[in-house]
This record gives structure tokens, C-alpha cells and sequence, in this order.
């Protein structure tokens, strides 16, 4: 398998909320903001080993960041707040001011 | 005298305004013009004022990425905006109110639209306050009263660190005196989040099924009955939502803290709607309130300015000259996705950095003015960049916390740029006079 469907939160997290404080441009916050966590089945099913970087294709647009491993449920991937998940974003806001920022459906596949 | 030989300056009570707790306990040792200790904060906390502390070395203004001074920046700004047919101001939520209100004065006399942060995480609940109102409460009450706290799509472990032990689950209170031990902790979300080993009761509920969990509860508390069915597709089973439903009744004062997973998820201010609802429902059995987890730590307080000056909380637009509210028309991520801003002004906030794809590329195709305390993803692409002092840092003023109590913050550091406040300030005073003529 190539790719897979999954539904993508995107949130806060201490190492994205320290490292903005640190600095945008630190290693921290760069890893925190560009890191996609992902249940080990779906990592199973694409092939895919911690720190392995994956396209990610959402009606939004799209983006590269590396995977690891984590405790969310199968079909369900995490990522920081930041400049990476707000590529993934779409712009819709259904008449509230607020775009579609958690459980919208994304394609996760490898890279290389 | 060398920096070594500077005296330590230990001050107390120190506001953090970082996150909406606004925690006001803090100790802060100061040497040689920098913070160099930090007790009683959370990691959050600590970063924050340790990150902020240091930064002296950028001039006052940017011009096209020159060094300028403040006089020339405020004009090169002023005319930016005053020449602007549908100019937007944004963000305002990590500064303080006596700045927010200098914002509006000029959204005023520009008769431009403001925003702030509110309308990208808790506009939703504001909507749905306006819709049925907002059953809630103090944190203080949380502390002393409180013997059920549901957190909703929150993970304060990772938002607001100090919730569970300075507000909610973990102090001793005047009818909780055994603290911890006298309350139930549950959380609602979607995955297993560090806040879930908190938790008494972790329901893992599928993405996007929150309206339908909550409707389900709204019915069990009305003594209504319902059946597999109507929760089959929730992740969660009939007897935890019956569980949950009955604890919701049996308890004697209960809080839901809403978080984002259900404001920025689907059905956004329905949800909200639909837990201020039940709260309601909850009135005919026992005593139970509701609060939004606000994140930025004075968004409460842009919200309440707003409110008292313009009647809306957010998305304010003054071109017929009278504020007028529509979320989706006069909301920064609408008017910059659909291209009809033509001129923005960012305060206190990094909109380049976590808006959607369309609206940041709009961003960066009109004239940006920004002011910041640092270089951000915004600052880097503004036209004018103005440096401010850090509000809680080097600048004092009011910041309301989470459940809207105002606490005045203080400076503990001397600043060696204008706050907020003064550059706002100069900003109204230029465009008034730009307009008037």
C-alpha cells in the first residue's frame, strides 16, 4: 500500500508552546510544528519507521513532514499547530470565521 | 558595573500572560536588566519569560526591511492604512486592554474591520453564547465547588499546564476539602492525550461525532429514552453515555471546560450550542456551568474590549461607520481568502504562520503593517515592522483570564522599545489627522 486515508487533527502541543518561545526558528519548534504522529498499524501498513518523511494532500493544499509513532488511534494522525499544518488547511469557514482546523480527511504517502 | 556584580531582584506575584490562566503567583529573579529564575510557572510559563527576555537588539521600526525610526515607521504606516479602501485589523490577543482599545479607536476612524484571534479558536462558543446563552461561572468557583470536571476536546497538560492543579482538579477548595480525592475528572476527546492520565474517565469519542454525543446526553437527562442506534457511530457505547449522563445529574456543581476539538471540528458553533444546552438541561437536577479553555492570554480580554465598545466580540467591521458582526463576511480568514482586503495591520500575533494556504498568500500580496515583540513568520514578509515590549514583561496593563476576571500585570523588566499601547496610540493620532484632511 501506497498511501492511505486518514483523519487529521491538528492541536497544541508542550514542545510546540515551549519552542515558539524559544524561537520559531529553533530546532524544538521546528521539529514539533513538522513532525506528523501516526498509530503504529497505519506506519505498518505504509511501510513506514519513525522519523520517515511522508506527503501529506488535503483539500488545502499540501505538505511534507516526517511521521513517528505515537499513541493515537488507528486512522487518526496528529500534528503541531504551525506552518506546516496550516498549508494543509482549507480556507472554508462555513459562515463562522473558523476553517475546518480538526478531523478533516488527508492522504498520507511516502516519500522516496 | 559589570552585569555580574548587579544585584538579584526577586518580585513576586508576577502575572504570566502566556496562556488564558493567566496564573498571577509567580516568582521572578531579575539580574542585570534579565530574567534569570522563574518559580511556580509551568513549563509554558517558564519559556515565555525566559524566551522574552533577552531581546534587545532589534531597532524600534522596519521600513522594506530597513531600520527606521518609530516617527517615520508611524507614518509610512498611516498612510498605508489611510489610503487602504477595506483595511482589516488582527489579532490582539497577547496584548493588553489599554492597547486593544487604542485598536479599535483606530478600526474606527479607518472604518476598517477588526478581528482578533477569537474567530480561529472560540468564536464558535461566542456565536453559540449569543444563540442561548453561556451558563458559567469563576474559576473560583471551579476551585471550591466543583465535584465533576468534564474536559471537552481540551488537553490542558499540553495548553494550559497549571489548570488541573492551580483551578480545577487538584487544590483544595471551601466545600472540596480534600482536594483531588472530593472531585471526578473526565475527558472527551479524540485521541488518548497526555491530560487523559488525569482523568478518571477517558471516552474516546470519533472524530467529528460530538453533536451527536451531546445531543444523546441532552435526551438521557431529560429522561427521555434512546437506543444503540442513535450513538452507534459516536465510538463510545449507550452505557458510557448513560454513565456519563447520570454523573452529569447525581453531581453537586459540574463544569464542562470546551476546548477546540470542538470549536475548529464539524458543526463548530452547533456544538457549542449543544453543550450550552445541556448545561441548561443540568439546571432541572443540580447546579452545572460551562467555560471555554481560551488560549492566548488576554483573548478574553480582546473579546470583553470589543464587546464593550462595539457591542460584537469579534469580526467587527466599521465601513458604513457603525460597527456592524458576521462571522464568515467580516472574519480574517473570509476577507483575506477571498481577496477583499486590500491593506492589514497585525498585532500581537502571527497570522503567517498558522492561517490557511489562500489567506497567508493574500496576506503577503498587500501592504502589511505588523507589531510584535519579536521576529515572527509575519514580521519577516510586513512592509512596517514595529518592536514592542512584551506585555507581563516590559509593558503593564489588563488582561482578563479564561472566566473573565481582570488582573493587571506588571512590568518587571525596563523595556527598550514603546508598548502596544503607544504605538497604537501614535497610529490613531496620524490616520485621524490623514482622514480629516
Amino acid at each position: 500500500m501506497n498511501q492511505a486515508k486518514l483523519i487529521l487533527i491538528a492541536g497544541r502541543s508542550l514542545k510546540q508552546g515551549t519552542g515558539m518561545n524559544i524561537g520559531k526558528e529553533s530546532a524544538d519548534y521546528q521539529t514539533a510544528v513538522s513532525t506528523l504522529e501516526m498509530n503504529g498499524e497505519d506506519m505498518g501498513r505504509l511501510g513506514l519507521q519513525d522519523g520517515d518523511p511522508v506527503r501529506i494532500k488535503a483539500a488545502g493544499g499540501e505538505a511534507i513532514v516526517n511521521c513517528r509513532g505515537s499513541n493515537v488511534p488507528e486512522g487518526l494522525a496528529f500534528i503541531a499547530y504551525g506552518p506546516w499544518s496550516s498549508q494543509l488547511m482549507d480556507q472554508e469557514t462555513h459562515g463562522s470565521g473558523m476553517p475546518d482546523s480538526k478531523g478533516f480527511e488527508v492522504e498520507v504517502e511516502r516519500v522516496g | 558595573m559589570s552585569a555580574d556584580a548587579q544585584p538579584k531582584t526577586v518580585i513576586d506575584d508576577v502575572v504570566c500572560a502566556f496562556c488564558g490562566c493567566v496564573c498571577d503567583d509567580l516568582s521572578v529573579t531579575v539580574e542585570a536588566d534579565q530574567i534569570t529564575g522563574v518559580k511556580r510557572a509551568c513549563a509554558l510559563g517558564k519559556a515565555w519569560l525566559l524566551g522574552h527576555s533577552t531581546e534587545t537588539d532589534r531597532p524600534v521600526a522596519l521600513v522594506d526591511g530597513q531600520p527606521a525610526g518609530l516617527e517615520e515607521a508611524v507614518e509610512v504606516a498611516a498612510n498605508l492604512l489611510a489610503e487602504a479602501r477595506y483595511p482589516l485589523i488582527y489579532g490582539l490577543s497577547s496584548t493588553y486592554c489599554e492597547a486593544q482599545r487604542q485598536a479599535v479607536a483606530l478600526a474606527d476612524v479607518l472604518q476598517a474591520t477588526i478581528d482578533c484571534c477569537t474567530s480561529v479558536c472560540h468564536g464558535p462558543s461566542g456565536m453559540a453564547m449569543q444563540s442561548v446563552g453561556e451558563p458559567t461561572c469563576s474559576l473560583g468557583e471551579v476551585k471550591n465547588r466543583a465535584d465533576l470536571l468534564i474536559y471537552w476536546g481540551s488537553n490542558p497538560a499540553e495548553s494550559h499546564p497549571r489548570h488541573f492543579t492551580r483551578y480545577s482538579s487538584i487544590p483544595k477548595g471551601l466545600f472540596r476539602p480534600n482536594g483531588r480525592k472530593d472531585r471526578t475528572v473526565v475527558l472527551v476527546d479524540v485521541r488518548p492525550t497526555p491530560s487523559a492520565r488525569a482523568a478518571d474517565i477517558f471516552l474516546q469519542i470519533r472524530p467529528g461525532k460530538d453533536f451527536e454525543v451531546i445531543w444523546a446526553l441532552r435526551a438521557l437527562v431529560q429522561g427521555k429514552a434512546i437506543d444503540d442506534r442513535a450513538v452507534a457511530d459516536t465510538g463510545l457505547t449507550l452505557e458510557q453515555i448513560q454513565n456519563l449522563a447520570e454523573r452529569m445529574k447525581s453531581c453537586e456543581y459540574g463544569i464542562i471546560l470546551v476546548g477546540q476539538g470542538l470549536t475548529q471540528s464539524h458543526g463548530k458553533h452547533m456544538n457549542l450550542t449543544a453543550v450550552f444546552l445541556l448545561v441548561r438541561d443540568l439546571y432541572a437536577h443540580t447546579k452545572f456551568a460551562v467555560m471555554p479553555m481560551r488560549g492566548h492570554g488576554n483573548v478574553t480580554g480582546i473579546d470583553a474590549v470589543l464587546a464593550w465598545q462595539t457591542g460584537y466580540p469579534f469580526g467587527v467591521n466599521f465601513s458604513r461607520g457603525y460597527p456592524r458582526f458576521n462571522p464568515g463576511e467580516f472574519t480574517a480568514v473570509d476577507l483575506l481568502s477571498r481577496g477583499e482586503t486590500d491593506a492589514a495591520l497585525i498585532v500581537a500575533s502571527d497570522p503567517i504562520a498558522v492561517f490557511p494556504r489562500r489567506a497567508i498568500e493574500r496576506l503577503k500580496e498587500i501592504p502589511l503593517i505588523a507589531i510584535d515583540t519579536h521576529e515572527s513568520e509575519t514580521t519577516k514578509v510586513a512592509k512596517v515592522v514595529f518592536t514592542t515590549g512584551t506585555t507581563g514583561i516590559h509593558a503593564e496593563g489588563t488582561l482578563y483570564r479564561m472566566d473573565g476576571i481582570p488582573l493587571r500585570t506588571r512590568q518587571v523588566l525596563p523595556s527598550a522599545y514603546p508598548n502596544d499601547e503607544e504605538v497604537l496610540g501614535q497610529l490613531v493620532a496620524r490616520v485621524t489627522e490623514l482622514v480629516d484632511n
